[in-house]
This record gives structure tokens, sequence and C-alpha cells, in this order.
């Protein structure tokens, strides 16, 4: 029978969650890291055994983790991330030009052919990759110094690369977004840029329509269209049916459009699950019910799934990175909390229940199908 | 004070909790250092020993010092010293140790 593994990233270190296909008893393995920020793990396709890990410390700075295992050991990988060629500047809160800072890493990514191969997305925002499973790190540099890299700017977080989807059906094709740059695509394997960010309009920039400065919180795709993105912007979900040449708002019927998180269901691509978050002053769900929102229409129309949830006094956020699916035949569904809880669907957003409920806020949730 | 010398010293080190857990070692490491015994010859002598510690104390590149680190001797703060300064005899002869230290920040964690 298949087994799920699910790799939890919280601010005080990683725990990991193992069910068989039933997904209804649960093994915790955990705290891994005890104390650090652990911002993301995530596992190889080729070789699910193989995980790279982001470990992070306002004293100690960045670390990254490997596991040759499925997690039961792990080896200190490559940390040295620098920015190539003359490092420059991007703009500052207040609009002054301030030099690329190496902070963290946001988001690793595995290649999806090669186990030694794993894409970086840093702060100050850039894009490294590693060849040698993370033993070292280079930047690629066409992103960050593409035309419109001085003018960046940082979100409330941080400017921080999150999101990284690896195209399927071409391996030239990369996505990655910024907070606050907007998203960008690349063609050539990471050589030359362009933003895609036509039709993203936020109202609290100079020109809403920018072609940059959009604070994108998540993308999503389904792996059998990879032309198809859903975007969870700041305000705004969006969709795009050209590989991010033009989006379309898709907020529909939804009690709110502010969100971290969007994810798609591993085998039907018009369905969609977003968390509603009730603004951008108010990190936490409206009227306190936590409520994850499905469509099975590729936005537009939306139903709440509340079945297990709580439904008052909950005032938790789900970040960006703290949603995934599994791929067993009824898909499962996965997200974390910053109040520490990891809620598991079993049939794709029907019913929920806790894996666990006192972890520390959780940053990341990636979920993997096993044989 | 210690003058050159082909001998090197054992000199004792005191890492903070998280950099002993990633080192995967103990509280105390002693590590062979040539004189003379310096804060830059003693990390260095460290990160050789420990290359995971590589960007955890000090910057990448640069070398400086982490911000919320500190470096403590004999009772006496070293961090904002020459990282070439020549560090006690007390040091180099193994009766101390050199302190690395994480900060104390509370406050804002989750």
């Amino acid at each position: 029978m298949s087994k799920v593994r699910v790799l939890v990233g919280t601010h005080k270190g990683a725990f990991i969650l193992s069910s068989d296909g039933k997904r209804k008893q649960w093994e915790v393995n955990g705290p891994l890291f005890a104390g650090w920020e652990l911002y993301h793990l995530k596992g190889s396709p080729v070789d699910p055994n193989r995980l790279y890990a982001s470990q992070t410390s306002g004293w100690f700075g960045q670390t990254i983790q490997r596991s040759d295992d499925g997690g039961a050991n792990w080896t200190p990988a490559g940390n040295k991330f620098t920015y190539e060629g003359v490092t420059g500047t991007h703009q500052w809160y207040d609009g002054t030009p301030h030099p690329w800072e190496f902070k963290r890493v946001w988001h690793l990514e595995p290649s999806l052919t090669d186990p030694d191969v794993v894409y970086a997305g840093v702060e100050d925002a850039a894009l490294f990759r590693s060849t040698d499973a993370g033993a070292t790190w280079e930047e690629l540099a066409g992103l960050r110094c593409h035309g419109t890299g001085s003018h960046w700017q940082p979100g409330a977080g941080g400017m921080g690369l999150h999101t990284i989807i690896l195209d399927p059906s071409n391996p030239q094709r990369i996505y990655i977004a910024i907070s606050a740059a907007g998203a960008f695509r690349t063609d050539d394997g990471g050589k030359s840029w362009k933003p895609i960010n036509k039709g993203l309009v936020s109202p609290f920039m100079p020109n809403p329509t920018a072609e940059v400065g959009h604070c994108v919180h998540h993308v999503a795709i389904h792996p059998s269209r990879p032309d198809v993105l859903f975007m969870q912007k700041h305000w705004d979900v969006m969709r795009s049916d050209n590989a991010g040449e033009s989006w379309q708002e898709v907020s529909g019927n939804l009690p709110t459009d502010f969100g971290f998180a969007i994810d798609v269901h591993a085998h039907e691509p018009e369905t969609l699950y977003v968390v509603p978050i009730k603004s951008d002053s108010e990190h936490f769900p409206l009227e306190g019910k936590l409520r994850v929102y499905r469509s099975r229409a590729g936005g537009n129309e939306w139903e709440p799934l509340t079945n297990g949830l709580p439904q008052e006094n909950c005032y938790v956020n789900v970040l960006r990175d703290a949603m995934s699916v599994d791929s067993l035949d009824e898909c499962g569904i996965y997200f974390g909390t910053t109040g520490g809880q990891v809620y598991a669907s079993p049939d794709a957003g029907d019913t929920w229940a806790p894996i666990v409920r006192h972890l520390p806020a959780v940053l990341s949730v990636e979920v993997q199908t096993l044989p | 004070m210690s003058g050159p010398s082909s001998e090197p010293c054992s000199i004792r080190v005191i890492l903070p909790y998280h950099l002993r857990t990633l080192a995967k070692t103990g509280e105390e490491v002693v590590l062979a250092v040539s004189s003379p015994v310096t804060v830059r010859a003693v990390l260095d002598a460290l990160e050789v020993r420990y290359p995971m510690l590589c960007g955890t104390i000090r910057e990448h590149g640069t070398h400086q010092r982490r911000p919320f680190l500190r470096f403590f001797a004999c009772e006496e703060d070293w961090s904002h010293e020459s990282p070439d300064a020549p560090l006690p005899e007390t040091v180099t002869a193994g009766t101390e140790p050199l302190l690395i230290i994480g900060a104390i920040a509370g406050g804002a964690g989750y």
C-alpha cells in the first residue's frame, strides 16, 4: 500500500509525519534541528529518500541539510550563497538604494530529473542552483540582474524568492515569484528572465499595473498543464492560461481574496484550494472560522470546506508554503498553521482532521507520496 | 605573551549549544593552533575541523563576526578586538577556554 510522508518546517525545528494510504493513523518524528527555523524541506521527485532542508538562525545564519535516507539521518551541506558579480542595489522600504544582502533560503526546489540538482530561492531575492547535492551553490544571476532588479522592493516579510516551479514538460522553463517584485519566467534554463505580471493590479503601488512590484504570495500549477498558473496575490486570486503572459482575476465569490497559500488537486487540474485570510492588516481567518475554499471550476466559483476545521475562535494564519497535496487515488490535502496545527484531508477537502495540534508555528508543508 | 613556536598549542573552545548540535560535538573542543594564537587562527582551525561551522560564526568571504555572537576569554570581551590580536597566555596554555557565545536575545521568539 502507498504511504505518505509530510515534511513540516516550523519556527523551532522540523517534523516528519508518516502514514499509510488511509491517512488516519500518523507517526510523528521530531523535532529535527530543534530550536532552528526550518523555512522549507522538500524531497527529490526522482529519489524520494533524498531530502533537502533550509535551516536558519538569526544567530548562526544559514545551513542547508541533506538526507539520503528519508530523513532518518542528515548531513550539513554547503551554505555559501554568494551573489554573482557586482552585487548592486535594490530599493529599500523608503525607496532608497540598498545593497543586496543574503539573509536566508526561503524555498528549496529539487530537480524533476536529477536528485543532485536543487534550486534555492533566497532573501534578498535571487535564485541559486546546486548540481552537487547542495555542496556548492551558484547564482542564476540573469534574474537579479535583469533590467528591473534595481527597482525591486521588499514586502513586509522581506524580499524573498519564495516560489520556484520547474516546468515538467520543458526543462528550460522555470517560474519564480518574489515578494514584492512579482512573478518571472525563464525559457532558457535560467539565463534570461522576463516579468510575467500583466493583468495584476495592486492599488498600493504608484502605478497599480506596473511591470514589477506586485506582492505575489504564491503560485501553483498542475503538472499536466504547466501553462496554466494559479496565483494567490497579496489581494486577489489570479489565473493565467498562457504561461503567465497575462492574468485574470478568479476570486469570484471568495469572502476575502487576501491569503497566502494556493494549491491544485493532484488529479483534477481545475480544482484549486486557497485559505482566505481577513486582510493584510489582520492575518487570520474571517470571523474566527478556519475555512479552506475549493473551486472545481478553475476559480470564480468557490465552496467553503469546514468539516473538521475549527469554526470559532480560530485566529491562526496559513503561510504561503504551508499547503501541499499528495497524489494518492483520492487526493489528500494538507496545510499547517501558525498555531502549530497540521490538518489533513484524505478526501480532497471534504473532511479534515489534525495530524498534530501543538507544533511551533508552521512555515512549510510538503508531502511525498511513497510506494 | 607567547612568541612564535613550531609546536602548536592545544586551545580549548567552548561552543554555543546550537553549534554543538550542528557540528555533532560536545560543549568543548580542543584544537591544535600554531602561534601566534589569535581569534582568527582559532576560528580557522575550528572551521577546518568542522567545516559545517563555516559561515555560522563569521561571514563567508569577509570573515566578519556575525552580529549576535561574542568572543570571551578570561572574563573579557574580545569581540571588538582585532581578530589578529594574540589571545591571553592562559588561553594559549590551555588553562582558560575561548568562549563563543550567542547573544542573549529573548523577546520576539515564537
